[in-house]
C-alpha cells in the first residue's frame, strides 16, 4: 500500500499494528510537502518540528495502548484556524505575523487525540473568494493541472489532500468554500449543518453561515472527522446540544427506501456539458443502488447568490472591524491620530476583495439603504430556507452538481467582483439555509476554455438540517461502486 | 441608483478605510457592478415575510457571568503593536 494515498481508516490500522510509526508517517508527509509544495503552494506554514514532537508523543500513546481514532494521524489546517504559538495569517497582510494565544476548539479536539498538525494551508484572503488567488501569499495551484485554480476559499487544504500532502484537512465554508474546491480538486468534502461544529478560534467571515468542515479521500473518512469535530461548545453559543451519531458505523444502510430529489434549477444555463453528463451518470448509478429518483423544484435558486452578495459583505463589514491596528496585526507607520491609525492601517492592510466586501456591506447597512438591501435579502433568504423545507417533505436528500464548471485557469477571473458569487451559485443556497452537504468526485470533464484536458467533476449531496447520516450513507454507497475517489493526479 | 465617487468616499470613511485616488474609481465601478447584479432581487415578492436572522432555532444561549483567569495577559499584549507596562497603548482620542 502507498501510505501517502491511504485513508485515515487504513492508517489507523497500520499504526495500531505497528507496521508504521507516527514519526515515520509524519516524515513521509513532510517529505512529500518538501518535494511537491514548491510548485503547488498549498501551505503557508509547515510546522515540521512541532509535528515530529507530536508524532513522538503519539507513538508513546500507541505503545501504551492508549491510541484513539486520530492518534498519530497527520492533518493540515486552513490558515484561518487559530493555533497557539503558530502563525495564523488568514492569508492576509494584516495578520502576516499574528500568533494566536490559544487553539481553536477543533484544533484542540484533534490535539487531545494526538493527531499531528503538518502545517497551515493557503486560502483566499480572510476566506473572501473562490479561487485562492486573493491570498496575500499568491495562488495555490491545482494538483491535476498546475496552471489552474484549486477553487476556494479553502483551496490550499483541498490541493494538499488531492496531492496527498495530508490524509485529511480542516477547512471552512460560508458559501461554497469546501464544496467547490473539493469538486475542482477531485476529493471528498463535508460542509456540516450550521451549528454542528464549533467555530471558536476560527477567524470569522460571515457568522450567520460560517461552518467548519473537512476534506478527505473517502466519505467514510469524512464521517470519522465529523464524529470527532462535532458537538456543543460553550464557547460557541450557536453550537447544538444534539447527540453525535456514530456516523462511520452507520454507512452501510441500503438505499432501497431512499427518496432522492434532483432540483432542476441546479442544471443552470452555462453549466459545462461534461459536468452535466457526469452528474447525471452519477445519479443514474445511485438509482441502480435502489434509490428512488424524482425531479424537484427550488425556484428561488438563482436568487441565492444575490442574497449572499448582500448578507455576507454586511456581516464581513462588522466582523472585520476588529482589524484596527490596536490590539494585534499590521499597523500603519504614519498616523497622527486615532482615526488615521484605523483608516490607514485598514487602507494599507486589506487586499482589494476585503475592501470591496467591507464597503459593500457598509453601504448595505447604512442609513437609508438597510431596508432596501439587507432586510430585503434576509426576507428572500427566509423564502429560500422555506423552499428547502418544502422539498425535504417529499425527498430525503438532493443530488446536483457541486460547481457548474471544472477548474478554470489561474488569472482568468482575476478582479471580477462577481466571480465568486457566480462560481458558488450552486453552493450558496444550502449554505444560507445552514444545510449539511458533501461534494464527492464523480468523473472528469473538459473545461469550456477548449483546452484538451480532463479535470475533476463533483457530485453534490445536500441533506436536510441535521441530516448528516443520510448524506454520508448515500456518498459512501456511491464510493463502494465507483473508483473516481481513488484517482490520483499524475506525477505525484 | 448608482454610486458616485463621493458616495465611495463616504462609505470608505464610515468603514475606516483610507483609499488611494486610483482606488476610488475602481471601487465605484465594482460597487455599481455588484448593486446591478442584485437589482433583480427586487422582483421577488416578500410581502409579509419576516427577515431571517439565523437558522439554528436556538434562543437565548445564556451562561453564568463568571470571570476566569486565562493566564495569557503577557502573550496577548505581546501581539499589540504598542504597549507599556502590560497595557495596550493607543493614541489619544481627543
Amino acid at each position: 500500500m502507498d501510505i501517502a494515498f491511504a485513508t485515515i481508516k487504513e492508517l489507523r490500522k497500520l499504526l495500531n499494528t505497528k507496521q508504521i510509526s507516527a514519526v515515520e508517517l509524519a516524515k513521509e508527509f513532510l517529505s512529500r510537502i518538501k518535494e511537491y509544495d514548491q510548485d503547488l503552494r498549498s501551505f503557508i506554514t509547515v510546522t515540521e518540528e512541532q509535528a515530529l514532537a507530536q508524532a513522538r508523543e503519539a507513538d508513546r500513546a500507541i505503545a501504551a495502548g492508549e491510541a484513539e481514532m486520530f492518534t498519530g494521524i497527520p492533518f493540515a489546517a486552513k490558515d484561518l484556524f487559530s493555533t497557539r504559538g503558530i502563525k495564523t495569517t488568514a492569508a492576509s497582510k494584516i495578520l502576516e505575523n499574528f500568533q494566536p494565544v490559544y487553539d481553536a476548539t477543533v484544533i484542540r479536539k484533534l490535539k487531545d487525540q494526538k493527531a499531528i498538525l503538518l502545517g497551515k494551508t493557503n486560502l483566499d484572503q480572510f476566506a473572501h473568494g473562490s479561487s485562492t488567488e486573493t491570498s496575500y501569499f499568491g495562488p495555490t495551484h491545482n494538483p491535476w493541472h498546475r496552471d489552474r485554480i484549486p477553487g476556494g476559499s479553502s483551496g490550499g487544504s483541498a490541493a494538499a489532500v488531492a496531492a496527498s500532502l495530508a490524509p485529511f484537512a480542516l477547512a471552512t465554508e460560508t458559501g461554497g468554500s469546501i464544496r467547490q474546491p473539493a469538486s475542482l480538486c477531485g476529493i471528498s468534502g463535508w460542509k456540516p449543518t450550521y451549528g454542528r461544529v464549533s467555530r471558536y478560534g476560527v477567524i470569522a467571515m460571515a457568522s450567520s453561515a460560517d461552518s467548519i468542515g473537512t476534506f478527505a479521500r473517502t466519505v467514510e473518512d469524512l464521517a470519522l472527522t465529523a464524529e470527532i469535530l462535532s458537538g456543543f461548545d460553550p464557547k460557541d453559543s450557536t453550537t447544538s446540544k444534539k447527540d453525535i451519531a456514530p456516523w462511520s458505523d452507520m454507512l452501510s444502510g441500503s438505499l432501497d427506501d431512499c427518496k432522492i430529489g434532483v432540483p432542476k434549477e441546479y442544471f443552470v444555463s452555462g453549466i459545462e456539458p461534461d459536468v452535466e453528463k457526469r452528474v447525471k451518470e452519477a445519479i443514474e448509478e445511485i438509482r441502480k443502488l435502489g434509490a428512488k429518483i424524482q425531479s424537484v423544484s427550488l425556484p428561488l435558486t438563482m436568487f441565492g447568490s444575490m442574497v449572499y452578495a448582500i448578507v455576507t459583505p454586511s456581516e464581513v463589514s462588522s466582523n472585520l472591524s476588529r482589524y484596527d491596528g490596536i490590539r494585534y496585526g499590521y499597523v500603519t507607520k504614519e498616523a497622527r491620530d486615532l482615526y488615521e491609525i484605523y483608516a490607514k492601517t485598514r487602507g494599507e492592510g486589506f487586499g482589494d476583495e476585503a475592501k470591496r466586501r467591507i464597503m459593500t456591506g457598509t453601504y448595505a447597512l447604512s442609513a437609508g439603504y438597510r431596508d432596501q438591501y439587507y432586510l430585503k435579502s434576509q426576507k428572500v433568504r427566509r423564502l429560500i430556507v422555506n423552499g428547502f423545507s418544502e422539498v425535504f417533505k417529499q425527498v430525503d436528500i438532493l443530488l446536483c452538481p457541486s460547481s457548474p464548471n471544472v477548474a478554470i485557469k489561474i488569472g482568468s477571473a482575476a478582479d471580477d467582483p462577481l466571480f465568486g458569487y457566480i462560481a458558488d451559485q450552486l453552493n450558496i443556497p444550502a449554505a444560507l439555509a445552514g444545510l449539511p452537504a458533501l461534494s464527492i468526485p464523480c468523473g472528469f470533464g473538459k473545461p469550456k476554455d477548449g483546452e484538451d484536458v480532463k479535470l475533476p467533476v463533483g457530485l453534490q449531496i445536500i441533506g436536510p438540517q441535521w441530516g448528516e447520516e443520510k448524506i454520508f450513507q448515500v456518498g459512501h454507497a456511491y464510493q463502494q461502486v465507483t473508483e473516481f475517489h481513488k484517482m490520483r493526479p499524475r506525477n505525484l | 441608483m448608482s454610486i458616485s465617487i463621493d458616495d465611495v468616499k463616504h462609505i470608505a470613511k464610515l468603514a475606516r478605510i483610507e483609499l488611494r485616488e486610483d482606488e476610488l474609481e475602481k471601487f465605484r465601478a465594482d460597487l455599481n457592478k455588484i448593486l446591478g447584479y442584485i437589482e433583480v432581487l427586487k422582483t421577488v415578492n416578500t410581502d409579509g415575510v419576516e427577515p431571517l436572522a439565523q437558522v439554528t432555532g436556538l434562543q437565548n444561549a445564556f451562561r453564568e457571568d463568571q470571570s476566569e483567569n486565562s493566564g495569557l495577559q503577557k502573550d496577548i499584549v505581546k501581539n499589540a503593536p504598542e504597549s507599556e507596562r502590560g497595557f495596550i497603548k493607543v493614541k489619544k482620542v481627543f
